[in-house]
């Protein structure tokens, strides 16, 4: 670990200001994936902005229908909101999906959006790799890549967003809110905060240097039946070989992502039409540019399995 | 004393406080966080600075460059410790790796510099300064590309010969009935356990003591003696509590080696515990084999052929996993052939992991059976009832001490309800899962060696038992305690039990599950020196003295235990020392373990329903620290069915998923209940205290068993360990 400076932020404006005025400075939330990195050099801040006072850990209702989730509310206290176990249920299931009991009594509702990838070469500073340091190589491609993106991926880097949280998000249609060192607010889709890694897989999100997120917003209930499944080697405590988020209407028509196959949450509006015809006639279209390495090719039929599960369970209840 | 008789009739008989589920000894410790592991000591050693290892960025070639410019002037370093400086470290006599790269690097993260601080951040910080230049050369990673160039060694200290064979084989073979031939693959697995290596090593002169974290005291010592270049006699290791080993704290590690050695080129108290990230690249671990077994069969079941090919790879002069050990004992067959080939390969050593050889053997060999009874269209336990045997099959002068297997097969199928299953796969289905019901047999060595023990009495009838074994969260203490109890006929908060320190009398330690057996014999002989010391001290005849109730009765003379120190404590120690029996006999445990699967029709995910395991072990010590031990080796097994594999990337050639979060062991969510129940016997041939080990027993058989439940459940034979849903996915139903 480097050796770094600390200070608490008291506004959102006060620390985006301290971190974009700083090259090297970082904001840290509940510390459970920086702290991590730092201690391995693959984050090196030389600055923290700690953002824990900012008050930013409530859950309120918006004018439209919706939930304002604060930047700093931690995933145990999402999950377990009433309100959000009642009308957007596939999001309390991918949280509790995730991590542990402990990790997610300290991870908070931007650092889960901001977790970076669990790439075991990401991990290992010995090894090339462009998202770690830019222009050094992807040792992952041509390597142990079974947990690794099958779609969406460049030449560069097949990294995967390795999140739960992020894939409910992404089929709720939730908005990040964020405030800049100018103070100006700015709302992004979830569909556009995370990037594939093209040529830059070093940059995660489509954040500004310094802008900091306050809060996600969920629009009002979708209704239907919310089901979040994981599929992973262990039973809990593992990182989704493949993860579903779907919220399916009666009728037989529905919304899904995936988790654990890009390197953002994967879902492709247009697909889902083909939802009441099952499983396979939305992944045929949702996974047709997928580029899978020899080890993770079961992720293409895993991933139509794994919805084919979801749908039935819906058909049977 | 000299055990070469089978055991009578002895005090360890009355079974008062032995086989109880007493509660462990050392409990309270455990459970208030006081009990001390080697790197948390602060009072040995208040100066000691803090050592962090730098592993090597290759996996083979050599350093051409170390620049420490940077790092030594960095804030707080002490010291930086590479092979420039360190001396030529020794190797010692089980492990073959260098402690060192010097300057060759011979596996990934071997370490190349120590840096010393006086805080581990400093340490830690500063080590990220070192700048080395290495030239790479080619390595060796594959095992199967390997495979065929491996040669069948001469014979090493452990597993027997390489190549074996009773009988004509071939042709034996060749004619059969019925055959399997099919080869399995067992991967790379971590011995991962909780607490990583760990050392405080502290020199006075020429002589040093480590806090550490050691599985076996008398080799430990022996081999830190030959690394360093000093006497054994110089050596004090000391390691009362250790988190948890499976064989990979067998002896000397990275961590007692450089901290010994970084505290001699400091001048200072060293302490180091191994990075979990380097651990998996630097220390030894279960190595990967690839295995062929042949077995043919008449109609009737009757192996009348017998093969098991294996190869495994290691660094130059390692050892051969000894894979083939179980089936040369395990069933009767008139022909036989087990050979064993060992390529070189430039990964860390492989070496020992709980139930070497019988482990990753049986994986093997249980699923061949399983494949077996189905091709003759019997039962699984019906097809190793028929091929029991009482008698060592390679050499049947030589019968088994206790041989209950059909026993443990019987009570399994009955507690299990194996009657339940379907011998059709694929069959039994609920809901979204698929059921299956896999059984599997075990065997694992009853070994037993020289141990000894030393026991005082003092005037308040406190009763202290030291001896160099080692506590890995087996029971060690609890069952030292429960024999001492017993043989003195008192209770046991009578009984003080100091263990871990290589200054205390000498024991086997812990592992090749020898540890409860030596140590318990090793205190029954010193607690027979103690009650006749104890009884000349009183003045009793001592062939007619009862020792019962924390008194010591002859006739109606009944005198309190402690008189007998009124005039001192009383001390004695002894060794017991095993003899012929041990070739007289084939010593061994068995077991046999049943398992439930449920695998996900869609996804091909597995999860174990429920898991149940019969043990014959001789006389079981404490019913609850066994019981623990067999659940605790279920809980592995389904790691090793299930999860567990050390992936080797072959163009860099290293152990890729080399922390915790990327290499999975099992999680409560993946144990469901287990069942262990024990089959009640004594082995008068092993000891006077008549009991085996039970703790690799448990591990052995039970990936297999799963494996077995798996391909009841699909259909989908797997041969490749782990079974991921990957491996059989494809031969899952289709979906709608
Ligand atoms: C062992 C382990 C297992 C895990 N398993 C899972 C799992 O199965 N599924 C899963 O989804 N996750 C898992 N996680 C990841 C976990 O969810 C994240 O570590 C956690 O959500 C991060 O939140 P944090 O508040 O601790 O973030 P921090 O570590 O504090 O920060 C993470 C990043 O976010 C930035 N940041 C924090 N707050 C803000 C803000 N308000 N605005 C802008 N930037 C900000 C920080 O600068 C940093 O770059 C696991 C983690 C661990 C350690
Ligand atoms: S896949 Fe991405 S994160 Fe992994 S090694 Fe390649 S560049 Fe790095």
């Amino acid at each position: 670990m480097r050796l770094f400076t600390y200070e608490r932020a008291k506004t959102p404006a006060e620390a985006a200001r301290a971190v974009a005025g700083q090259p090297g400075a970082k904001f840290l939330a509940g510390g459970t994936n920086l702290i991590d990195l730092m201690k391995l050099e693959i984050e090196t801040p030389t600055h923290l902005v700690d953002v824990q006072d900012l008050k930013l850990d409530r859950i309120e209702q918006t004018g439209e229908g919706g939930l304002k989730i604060g930047a700093l509310v931690s995933n145990t206290a999402l999950a377990s909101d009433a309100r959000v176990r009642r009308d957007y249920g596939v999001l309390a299931r991918a949280i509790v999906a995730g991590a542990s009991g402990q990790l997610r009594n300290k991870a908070t509702t931007a650092g889960n959006l901001l977790q970076r990838t669990r790439c075991p070469y990401f991990y290992d500073t010995n090894m090339p790799c462009n998202k770690r340091k830019p222009g050094s190589g992807c040792a992952a491609i041509a390597g142990y890549s079974r947990q690794l993106a099958v779609i969406g991926a460049s030449d560069q880097c097949i990294a995967t967003h390795p999140g739960d949280m992020a894939v409910a998000l992404r089929v709720l249609d939730a908005t990040v809110e964020t405030v800049n060192a100018a103070g100006e607010p700015r709302a992004i889709p979830i569909a556009d905060f995370h990037r594939l890694p093209g040529a830059t897989p070093h940059i995660d999100t489509n954040l500004a240097p310094g802008e900091l997120i306050t809060a996600v917003t969920l629009p009002r209930p979708l209704g239907g039946r919310h089901v979040y499944e994981k599929v992973r080697d262990r039973a809990s405590y593992a990182f989704a070989l493949v993860s579903v988020a779907a919220v399916i209407q009666w009728d037989g028509t529905g919304r899904v992502a995936f988790g654990g196959v890009a390197h953002k949450p994967w879902r492709i509006e247009a697909a889902e039409a083909a939802m009441p015809q099952g499983a396979a006639a939305v992944t045929t279209s949702l996974f047709a540019d997928a580029k899978p390495t020899h080890d993770n090719a079961f992720k293409v039929p895993l991933a139509t399995r794994t919805l084919a599960a979801v749908i039935a369970e819906g058909n049977a209840a | 004393m000299k055990f070469d008789t089978p055991a009578g009739a002895n005090p360890t008989d009355r079974m008062q406080v032995l086989g109880k589920p007493l509660d462990r000894y050392e409990a309270r410790l455990k459970t208030t966080g006081t009990a001390t592991y080697a790197y948390e000591y602060k009072d040995v050693a208040p100066n000691a600075a803090y050592g962090y290892i730098l592993g090597a960025a290759i996996a083979k070639g050599r350093i051409t460059a170390i620049d420490t410019t940077l790092t030594e002037a960095a804030p707080g370093v002490i010291g930086v410790v590479t092979y420039r400086n360190a001396g030529k470290p020794g190797v010692g006599k089980f492990y073959v790796q260098k402690m060192l790269a010097a300057p060759e690097v011979d596996h990934y993260h071997q370490p190349v510099a120590v840096v010393v601080a006086e805080t581990f951040e400093q340490a830690r910080a500063a080590s990220a300064l070192i700048r080395v230049d290495y030239a790479r050369t080619d390595g060796r990673y594959d095992l199967a590309a390997q495979k065929g160039s491996a040669p069948v060694p001469p014979q090493g200290e452990f597993g027997g010969p390489n190549e074996k064979r009773v009988g004509d084989f071939e042709p034996a073979f060749a004619a059969a009935a019925v055959k399997v031939d099919e080869t399995y693959t067992v991967p790379d697995q971590a011995h991962a356990m909780m607490e990583p290596h760990a050392t405080i090593a502290k020199w006075d002169g020429e002589r040093v003591t480590c806090w550490t974290s050691i599985q076996q005291m008398n080799w430990g010592t022996r081999d830190l003696g030959l690394i360093l270049g000093i006497p054994k006699a110089n050596v004090r290791l000391i390691s009362p509590f250790i988190g948890g080993g499976f064989g990979g704290k067998g002896t000397v590690q990275m961590d007692l080696a450089l901290a010994a050695i970084s505290a001699r080129v400091v001048g200072r108290p060293v302490k180091i515990a191994l990075q979990r990230p380097i651990m998996f690249n630097t220390t030894i671990h279960r190595p990967k084999t690839i295995q062929r077994v042949m077995l043919g069969a008449g109609r009737d079941g009757r192996l009348t052929a017998i093969g098991h090919e294996s190869w495994s790879g290691n660094l130059p002069g390692g050892r051969t996993e000894p894979t083939v050990a179980s089936t040369r004992t395990f069933y009767a067959g008139p022909n036989r052939l087990t050979r064993m080939r060992l390529a070189t390969l430039d990964l860390a050593e492989g070496n020992a992991m709980r139930a070497p050889g019988e482990a990753p053997g049986l994986m093997a060999l249980e699923i061949a059976m399983d494949e077996l009874a189905e091709k003759l269209g019997m039962d699984p336990v019906q097809l190793r009832v028929v091929n029991d045997t009482q008698v060592d099959p390679e050499d049947p002068s030589k019968p088994f001490s206790t041989r209950p297997f059909i026993q443990c097969l019987r009570e399994g199928a009955e507690q299990f309800g194996w009657d339940r299953r379907n011998a059709k796969p694929g069959q039994v289905r609920e809901g979204r899962w698929l059921i299956g019901m896999g059984m599997a047999g075990a065997i694992r060595a009853g070994k037993i060696a020289k141990s000894g023990a030393r026991a005082r009495l003092d005037g308040k009838g406190i009763i202290t038992i030291e001896a160099d074994m080692t506590d890995i969260g087996t029971g060690s203490y609890t069952v030292v305690q429960q024999t001492a109890a017993e043989m003195m006929g008192v209770a046991p908060d009578s009984i003080v039990v100091k263990l871990g320190d290589s200054t205390f009398p000498e024991t086997p330690g812990s592992g090749g599950q020898q540890g409860a057996p030596s140590v318990t014999a090793g205190v029954y002989a010193a607690c027979v020196k103690l009650r006749e010391a104890v009884a000349q001290r009183l003045g009793f005849n001592s062939a007619e003295v009862d020792f019962s109730d924390g008194r010591v009765k002859s006739g109606n003379r009944s005198v309190p235990l402690a008189d007998a120190a009124k005039g001192g404590d009383l001390l004695v120690e002894d060794v017991m020392e095993f003899d012929k029996l041990k070739d007289q006999f084939q010593q061994q445990t068995f077991g046999a373990h049943f398992a439930e699967v449920a695998v996900d029709a869609y996804t091909g995910v597995v999860r174990v329903r429920r898991a149940l395991a019969v043990c014959a072990a001789g006389r079981i010590l404490n019913a609850k620290t066994a019981r623990s031990q067999v659940i605790g080796g279920i809980t592995m097994g389904i790691g090793a069915a299930l999860m567990e594999e050390m992936a080797i990337d072959q163009r860099f050639g290293f152990f890729v998923n080399h922390d915790l979060a990327g290499y999975e062991v099992p999680v409560h969510a993946d144990v469901p209940h287990l069942d262990a129940f024990f089959i009640d016997e004594v082995d008068p041939t092993i000891s006077p205290v008549k009991a085996k080990g039970v703790g690799e027993l448990g591990l052995t058989g039970v990936a297999p068993a799963i494996a077995n439940a798996i391909y009841n459940a699909t259909g989908v034979r797997v041969r490749e360990y782990p079974i991921t849903l990957d491996k059989h996915l494809e031969g899952l139903p289709a979906i709608a």
